[in-house]
């Protein structure tokens, strides 16, 4: 051992292999420090604001730069209101995608369907936000919105979510957007799971006379219940987080007075994109800068719960293999 | 006798409706998706193939209704990227050989793994958010340097997951074959294990790439925009993405006719990418 070390010390010395490893570990440092001074900094950031309206800004549904009264309610009642219809229209697509990739797909489409999916996730979110106003609006608005409005006008709870104007801009148009960009996230997390389901127990369902639905759903998804609900968390998680596409479509106004889905309405992230840059140093922006805080606090719960349940379903599988 | 079997038949027969129904919705959902994605498409080059002229590619971004191209805004997107990729890459690569090859299963390797989970998935506007308090706020102005560092905070955690996984799909007989003729640990890493996961590394950094080219978010309050040419990175600096947000919100024809032709540039240069790096690891195995 000693021989050996002092053959290397000869050809590069001891301190380039003590080098490169604290490079190394100097790097991951790197990194826990990141997410530990995004929240000091947002912390920091938005102190003003957190000390003058407490937890109030969460329930208050004013946003008034001039008399600098500022509420949050309206962005965050954006946020989950987009995030939950998008999380309805995707994860029965996501899951029918899935469950086609697995089982039904002849193996030679297998790899350009999975990767036509993924680079659903590869076009830039601004593309989707301009293509959502100016091409997906106007027809959503058209043939959607308008003979949704007249077939359920008069209908007491209906009717009222889908008054206001049938412009295409909106919380639906947004969900929709939304729906459509975590797809993919949600369809290749099911999909990897459902591959990881062991053969010989869906072997043995489908030797038993079971029908590919009855597979997938009594022996595949129980399975992998824990990564499902993980890969759905991560789409809610890119959900809330998505500012463009969202800010393209949602209308950007300040209001809570009608729960229509036709209305236009704010979002955190499109209150940030579109008054930041903006807005007077001081409270205007420190209240901005706790908006910020609550989505990265969102986000990071939604994010490691998802994390968490992958690491599950990983777990269990190395113990039942 | 023919109870039981007119009973049999007609569970079987609702048993295979229900599959016949379950999988006919799973096909029309792969259908969805894919008829959104080729929609979006046709539409980024039915509407951006008119503005792709020589001058939008070569004239700086005009004031609304004057002829003008986008040319100082792709400079300066592809500025900013170009530094982010440089500065971002080598921090991805070493967390990334971290986690793989020391002490991968070591709590620091555990909660980094965690945490850079996150940052992938993480919002990209608080990025800008924390750049703009630690830079802009303290430099007092808005700069293509900050855009920079913003845009590298997202190429990092895209590196260091692609390098970990690409790094562990090294069979661990080269490293130790390696480590049996006496090479140091660094040297082990850079030229055997490094050097075989090469085409899965730089997957993961076109990915990184890919990734930024199309941020909007981030850049909106550190780089901000600039209407002429500028390769001073203390100024702030136009990039492609912010450029169509601005253009593409305005009622002004021309602007939305350029929004167009920079989006389909975006479009095209972003799914290339994608696509070269998908080949890149198919041709791997």
């Amino acid at each position: 051992m000693s021989s050996s070390s002092s053959v290397t010390s000869v050809r590069t010395g001891p301190w380039a292999d003590a080098l490169f490893g604290w490079l190394a570990k100097g790097a991951a440092w790197l990194t826990l420090a990141l997410l530990i001074s995004i929240l000091a900094s947002l912390l920091v950031g938005a102190w003003p604001a957190i000390e003058r309206y407490g937890l109030g800004f969460l329930a208050n549904p004013v946003w008034d730069p001039v008399q600098e009264n500022f509420g949050g309610l309206v962005m965050i009642y954006g946020t989950l209101a987009t995030s939950i219809i998008a999380l309805l229209i995707a994860v029965p697509v996501s899951f029918g995608i899935a469950l086609f990739l697995t089982e039904m797909s002849p193996a030679w489409l297998k790899r350009p369907l999975g990767t036509a999916i993924e680079l659903l996730a590869a076009v830039p979110s601004i593309v989707y936000g301009m293509w959502g106003l100016l091409v997906f609006g106007p027809i959503l608005a058209k043939y959607v919105q308008t003979p949704l409005q007249s077939l359920f006008s008069g209908i007491p709870y209906l009717g009222a979510l889908v008054s206001g104007p049938p412009v295409g801009i909106g919380i639906l148009s947004a969900g929709i957007i939304l729906a459509i960009m975590i797809i993919p996230f949600i369809a290749s997390v099911m999909r990897d799971v459902f591959e990881v389901t062991p053969p010989l127990l869906k072997e043995s369902a489908y030797g038993l006379g079971a029908t590919t639905w009855e597979v997938v759903s009594t022996v595949v998804l129980p399975y992998t219940k824990a990564g499902v609900v993980g890969g759905i968390m991560l789409g809610l998680g890119r959900a809330l987080g998505e500012t463009m596409a969202v800010t393209f479509v949602i209308g950007n106004m300040n209001q809570l007075d009608s729960l229509s889905l036709f209305q236009a309405a704010n979002s955190i992230t499109s209150a940030l994109a579109n008054e930041f840059a903006e807005a007077a140093s001081g409270i205007h922006q420190a209240s901005l800068i706790y908006l910020g805080l609550v989505l990265f606090f969102i986000t990071f719960v939604v994010l490691s719960l998802s994390k968490l349940l992958l690491l599950q379903l990983k777990k269990n599988e190395g113990a039942k293999s | 006798m023919t109870d039981m079997d007119d009973i049999r038949r007609a569970r079987y027969a609702s048993r295979k409706r229900v599959n016949i129904i379950a999988l006919t919705l799973s096909l029309g959902a792969m259908a969805f998706g894919l008829f959104w994605l080729f929609w979006i498409l046709w539409e980024t080059f039915r509407l951006g193939i008119g503005g792709m002229t020589i001058a939008t590619l070569t004239q700086m971004t005009p004031p609304p209704n004057e002829a003008g191209g986008i040319a100082n805004a792709i400079y300066g997107s592809f500025l900013m990227v170009l530094l982010a990729t440089c500065v971002g890459t080598p921090i991805g690569i070493m967390a990334g050989i971290y986690l793989a090859e020391y002490d991968p299963r070591g709590w620091l390797a555990s909660v980094t793994r965690f945490v850079n989970d996150i940052l992938l998935s993480a919002p990209s506007i608080v990025i800008g958010l924390f750049v703009y308090a630690v830079v802009v706020a303290r430099f007092k102005s808005f700069s293509g340097w900050a855009g920079v560092i913003a845009l590298a905070l997202i190429v990092i955690p895209v590196v260091i997951r692609t390098t970990e996984n690409m790094l562990q799909l090294v069979p661990a007989g080269m490293r130790e074959a390696a480590y049996a003729l006496g090479t140091p640990k660094w040297k082990v890493i850079m030229s055997i294990t490094l050097r075989s996961a090469r085409a899965g590394v730089v997957t993961g950094i076109l990915l990184a790439i890919a990734r930024i080219s199309g941020e909007t978010a981030p850049l909106l309050f550190t780089a901000l925009n600039n209407q002429f040419w500028t390769s001073n990175l203390n100024d702030p600096m136009a990039s492609l993405p912010v450029t169509i947000f601005k253009f593409a919100m305005s009622p002004y024809e021309n602007w939305q006719q350029l929004a167009w032709a920079g989006v389909l540039l975006i479009t095209i240069t972003v799914l290339g990418l994608n696509i070269l790096a998908r080949v890149l690891t198919r041709h791997k195995d």
